[in-house]
């Protein structure tokens, strides 16, 4: 977009002083997991003698953690993502009756606190057996991820060509096969998108984790920081190390796919 | 019509359904039945014994009188409209400063214009532990700054103080929304057709006026969703005040939201912490109605 007058390197300067105060708290979290055990009163403003210990600590304690929650997170990618493409496109090429009521429901959602939802979830899943579970978690995770995809990948689908759909029709192609041959491929980038986001907000979940988990077994890591932090520790290092660990999606997603998160953070809301 | 014919149109329709039947049935059991479940829960005496012996007898209102008659509810709700309008003012003055600043077109502008999406994007657990260090008064690194250029002789209590922990708790959520401000009141900036600028130069205008006159009217659509979706996201804000404060001191940041989650999780008082949710449930509803209008006028530009 060439609008604005090109302005130089000055400009690039103030940007990274902007940008360095703002980014401060990530880099004073990777400095304190650094330091070496104990309060870090002694600990510098760098950390001139990088100490492992922080991570070594944090590996041995929420090493599982991190497992569950990969495993949530990617579960509730490919939940999301199956119940979402779908309804997506029926909502963005169908003449469906209903098809407001469903968008409008889908707005509203963003209206409901999770709390309200973990309140009535908590009972359901002690009668269903589905406390401390895996599934319990992924399908209340899910309903961040649910709403944000569906919004994503219908405004990508309505820009799809009806040309291409009805070629395919004509080609004798059922409708599940257009969706899966033809549908689905052209929106890769927008699938891409709305999988990253579902991921981070799986990844990221706290009060679904603190509601409807009550043992060990099933600890998510955002959980496991907290409860570091609830047994006044004062191993900040390893409590830092773990918000590293908790943090490396986010960053790498963000530097490997810059493109997705950018446009991912700008469609979510104003379509 | 023949009878071939409609019954062609009833397959083609139920097709048609059954890619959304998988999304309904979710939103209905996620989102349609807690709601529902809530508003009959607020109605209920529902705690642990509920649990062994299924008994929830109803109650009436008294759940509700409960809450509004206790001093806490008045407390909690002026914290909440304090740390939502403080939140909302901060992160939109500052998001819209960033995406301004950002419409300069320069080396590195991209990069680190997807840079700042960084806050937005890290789990709220791992911003609010790493700002309750930050934050510490013996420890933490800015009272060891105010100390180090002598602006202050002694550490500011700044989440232990009844009085500092409320502003610090706005001040981290406001460096958790500048992100998200910024980038979608940059692609309305975007969407500002460059002649417009061009004819306000040629007007004479400053900077100053070409924002009064140019920018800001035609960017009002988009603020006043970011606003109100704003709003709405603060409300229930609930993952940062759990692990910066606690709802601590002395429930110096106890919100609507972190009463309802005490009152069910802590107390085992589901009904009143269903109830307690209800009225959060309906202040958002206020605000999702002036949304859908700000919505519908910003698609109307």
């Amino acid at each position: 977009m060439k609008r604005a007058p090109a302005r130089g390197w000055p400009s690039t300067i103030i940007g990274i002083v902007l940008l360095a105060l703002m980014l401060f708290p990530v880099y004073w979290m990777v400095n304190a997991s650094l330091q070496p055990a104990g309060n870090t009163l002694q600990g510098g403003w760098f950390p001139f003698h990088p100490d492992l210990s922080g991570y070594a600590t944090a590996l041995r304690d929420q090493g599982r953690n991190l497992v569950t929650s990969l495993v949530v997170a990617l579960g509730s990618v490919v939940l999301s993502l199956a119940i979402a493409a779908p309804a997506a496109y029926a909502l963005a090429q169908f003449p469906i009756r209903g098809t407001n009521l469903v968008v409008f429901g889908i707005l509203m959602t963003q209206m409901v606190p999770s709390i309200v939802v973990a309140n009535a979830l908590y009972s359901a899943y002690n009668d269903l057996g589905l406390l401390n579970s895996y599934l319990g978690l992924i399908l209340a995770d899910s309903t961040a991820g649910v709403p944000f995809a569906i919004i994503i990948l219908r405004s990508f689908m309505q820009g799809i060509p009806r040309e291409i759909i009805d070629a395919a029709r004509v080609d004798g192609a059922g409708r599940l096969r257009v969706f899966r041959s033809v549908v689905l491929p052209v929106s890769r980038n927008a699938l891409i998108t709305a999988a990253i986001f579902t991921f981070l907000f799986a990844w990221s979940d706290f009060l679904f984790a603190l509601t409807l988990t009550t043992t060990e077994t099933v600890r998510p890591i955002t959980l496991g920081i907290y409860q570091y932090i609830g047994a006044h520790t004062n191993q900040w290092n390893a409590t830092m190390a773990t918000a590293v660990l908790a943090s490396a999606p986010a960053a790498a997603l963000l530097i490997v796919a810059q493109r997705y998160v950018t446009a991912g953070a700008t469609s979510g809301a104003v379509k | 019509m023949s009878k071939a014919v409609t019954r062609a149109r009833c397959g083609e329709r139920l097709a048609q359904w059954m890619f959304l039947v998988p999304a309904v049935a979710y939103l209905l059991l996620f989102f349609g039945y807690p709601i529902v479940k809530n508003v009959v829960m607020s109605f209920q005496q529902y705690t642990t014994t509920t649990f062994y012996t299924g008994a929830a007898p109803f109650v009436g209102l008294q759940n509700y009188s409960k809450i509004l008659s206790s001093d806490l509810f008045t407390k909690a709700l002026l914290t909440t409209v304090l740390f939502t309008a403080g939140s909302i003012v901060g992160q939109f003055v500052l998001g819209l400063a960033f995406a301004l600043f950002f419409q300069r077109r320069f080396p590195l502008g991209g990069v680190l214009r997807s840079l700042l999406l960084l806050p937005w994007l890290l789990p709220l657990v791992v911003s609010g532990t790493t700002w309750k260090w930050m934050l510490d008064t013996d420890t933490g690194v800015l009272n060891d700054a105010l100390r180090g250029l002598h602006v202050v002789q002694s550490g500011i209590p700044w989440l232990t103080g009844t009085s500092q922990a409320l502003v610090s708790v706005i001040l981290i959520n406001i460096w958790v929304g500048i992100p998200f401000n910024t980038a979608i009141l940059y692609g309305g900036l975007q969407d500002i057709p460059p002649h417009l600028y061009e004819a306000a130069k040629l007007d004479g205008a400053g900077p100053v006026t070409s924002f009064r006159y140019v920018t800001w009217p035609l960017l009002r659509p988009v603020a006043g969703v970011v606003l109100v979706l704003g709003v709405v996201y603060t409300v229930k804000v609930l993952d940062i005040i759990l692990v910066v404060t606690g709802g601590g001191p002395a429930n110096a940041t106890e919100t609507l939201a972190t009463q309802s989650y005490e009152l069910s999780f802590q107390q085992f008082q589901f009904g009143r912490g269903a109830a307690m949710s209800n009225i959060l449930i309906a202040i958002s509803l206020a605000f999702a109605f002036v949304y859908l209008r700000a919505n519908r006028r910003a698609r109307n530009v």
